[in-house]
């Protein structure tokens, strides 16, 4: 008997997938938290501009730089051709969440470079000014499109999430690029900081409770294998971090780092977490199709089929 | 607008913007009603197009040991054993106890709204003038986005196996242009025979004439003729998969007749483009972007403790 009739219920090819699993490797994940944290910070910057807040604003266009300068790097060394990495720019395509993301990561990364330069140096303020300016209009877009991009593939676990992603990549944005500057400022100076680690890690963990709960069995795979595990150490760390922040943070340069940390280690694990649990999804073909079966129980899209004298004679 | 134009409202990139040099929509229609699993697709289609060994293994699975479509396996032929009469057991008769072999050559869908070609980000997949998805190798990065974006798996990341015995890297790589690949590799339908006047290696080769290459229209027409007969012979379980341009994709431009559920073959049951649902993705998208905004302004609420 063959391996399709196994269980009397879903049937499929040997138990094979349907989907491919990504060929991204992890690179990706770390990049999702890069981009995160140099799209809000970017942003965090200009608001703690505009509000007086002047040392804030210049640690956090200096986070916002370095983690900007580091994801390109990032994503080249996970091309399959490296030194073809200048094609992302050939075309431009609303089509393509990569495509669009690669010309928001090139305009961002450049203007916050040149803002934190010359903040450094303390040279032409004007121009940092709008350089800032410049990047915090691309921040959040950079914060948040990574969660368009895996939305917009066949991987159940991420299409299917496509309502809840952008919001729980933009609350890990939020919180990483506050746990940062939580550890780079000093207590007396880093009370929006704080508010936007302890604020961006709740926010961020109703909306993967409530994402888990509204894709029920499609959303199996966050809490399973890799993902399950990746996920235990975001929730531990991030709260633990919070906690931390919210409490002691207040008064302690101290124990305010080691909660910015443990927020940052969280956000990673945030995106390790989503980013395998995608793998899993592809993995087991399943996910994929038996919500397509519900869909098409009805009145099959797509097809046009008889089964003289049985109905499902095999099931 | 024609049956090409993207659902995102983009212009079609086929005719349209082919002018004078489009082409007739050209593809397969397979009919597996007739497949006997000779595997002279494979064969052919990995020979005219250079495609490299993928592994040489023993799975156990029937007579399959491609298992699956792949940068180095552009045709696969599956092979399910079923304990199921051929023909569909009549009312009154004794059901017979009975085997049958399903056979089905696979290939990639050449979908009217490819997910593939809409979210590749250097344009290195487009569209021909014959209104199939062809990967060009030269502009190609490896970024990998289209592998999963591909409602079928088709796609996937060229991979080369080596074995003890193998030749050194360096004459591999003379072989086969470079050591490790790198980059996405799937059916191009035999740009290069069509544009020659050739149908593709693997119809040719087909000795039952199961894989049919024609102009997309007449083997709808066909293929429909195809299933009144079986329906007709009372075979068990006859359909058509990605004959309705109304589908999630819009219609197959490599479509087939299968003998049972799609996912009995390792097809997806009801497959769609995602793409079509990016721009409520962007929109989406652009409510979070305001969200982090709002989060950030908010977070200066509130003195300084």
């Amino acid at each position: 008997m063959s391996v399709t009739d196994v269980g009397g219920e879903m049937r499929s090819y040997y138990g094979r997938p349907v989907i491919k699993e990504p060929v991204w490797k992890k690179e990706i994940p770390w990049y999702f938290f890069t981009g995160g944290l140099g799209g809000a910070s970017s942003v965090l910057s200009l608001a703690a501009r505009v509000l007086g807040h002047e040392l804030l604003a210049q640690r956090s266009i200096q986070i916002a730089s370095a983690a900007d300068a580091v994801s390109p790097p990032l994503l080249i060394a996970d091309l399959g051709r490296p030194e073809r990495f200048l094609n992302m720019l050939r075309v431009f395509k609303v089509t393509s969440p990569m495509s669009v993301g690669s010309w928001i990561l090139a305009y961002s990364s450049a203007a916050s470079s040149v803002s934190a330069f010359l903040n450094t140096i303390g040279r032409l303020p004007r121009v940092a000014d709008l350089a800032r300016t410049a990047s915090a209009f691309s921040g959040a877009p950079l914060a948040v499109y990574t969660a368009t991009l895996i939305s917009d593939t066949a991987i159940p676990v991420w299409h299917e999430a496509r309502q809840e992603l952008p919001f729980l990549f933009g609350a890990s944005a939020v919180a990483s690029a506050g746990a940062a500057a939580a550890i780079a400022v000093p207590v007396a100076e880093a009370a929006p900081a704080r508010r936007l680690a302890v604020g961006g890690v709740l926010v961020e963990n109703v909306v993967f409770k409530a994402m888990e709960r509204r894709l029920g069995m499609l959303g199996e795979p966050y809490s399973k294998a890799e993902a399950g595990k990746y996920k235990k150490v975001a929730v531990g760390c991030t709260l633990g971090g919070a906690a931390l922040i919210a409490g002691p943070g207040r008064g302690s340069r101290l124990a305010a780092a080691v909660g910015g940390a443990l927020v940052l280690a969280g956000e990673v694990a945030v995106r390790f977490s989503v980013f395998k649990a995608g793998f899993q999804s592809a993995r087991d073909p399943k996910y994929t199709v038996e919500p397509q079966r519900a869909r098409s129980s009805g009145q099959p899209a797509g097809r046009s089929r008889t089964r003289p004298g049985s109905a499902d004679a095999s099931v | 607008m024609s049956e090409l134009a993207q659902p995102t409202g983009t212009p079609a990139a086929w005719p349209d913007t082919y002018g004078d040099e489009a082409k007739e929509r050209m593809g397969f229609f397979t009919d597996t009603s007739i497949c006997i699993g000779c595997k002279a697709c494979e064969v052919a289609c990995k020979e005219w197009n250079l495609v490299p060994e993928d592994g040489l293994v023993w799975t156990g699975e029937s007579y399959d040991n491609t298992s699956t479509l792949g940068a180095n396996s552009w045709r696969h032929v599956a092979f399910v054993e079923q304990n199921e009469p051929l023909h569909a057991p009549v009312e009154g008769e004794e059901p017979v106890d009975a085997l049958r072999w399903l056979m089905s050559s696979d290939v990639c869908k050449h979908c009217t709204h490819a997910a593939c070609l809409d979210v590749c980000p250097t344009g290195s997949l487009f569209r021909t003038e014959y209104g199939t998805v062809v990967v060009q190798e030269d502009i190609c990065n490896g970024c990998g986005y289209c592998v999963p974006a591909c409602p079928f798996g088709v796609l996937d990341k060229r991979h080369i196996p080596r074995h003890s015995g193998d030749p050194p890297a360096e004459i591999l790589g003379l072989q086969l242009g470079k050591k490790e690949d790198g980059r996405v590799w799937k059916c191009t339908l035999c740009y290069d025979r069509l544009k020659g006047g050739h149908e593709p290696a693997c119809a040719k080769a087909c000795p039952t004439d199961s894989i049919q290459f024609g102009p997309l229209d007449e083997l709808r027409e066909r293929a429909g003729r195809r299933l009144e007969k079986l329906q007709g012979e009372n075979w068990n379980g006859a359909c058509l998969y990605g004959n309705d341009p109304a589908d999630g994709v819009g219609g197959f431009g490599a479509f087939f007749l299968l003998l049972d559920e799609p996912e009995v073959y390792g097809l997806p049951p009801d497959p769609v483009v995602t793409t079509a649902q990016l721009p409520q993705m962007w929109r989406t998208a652009a409510i979070a972007t305001g969200a982090v905004v709002a989060g950030v302004v908010a977070g200066f609420l509130g003195g300084s403790r």
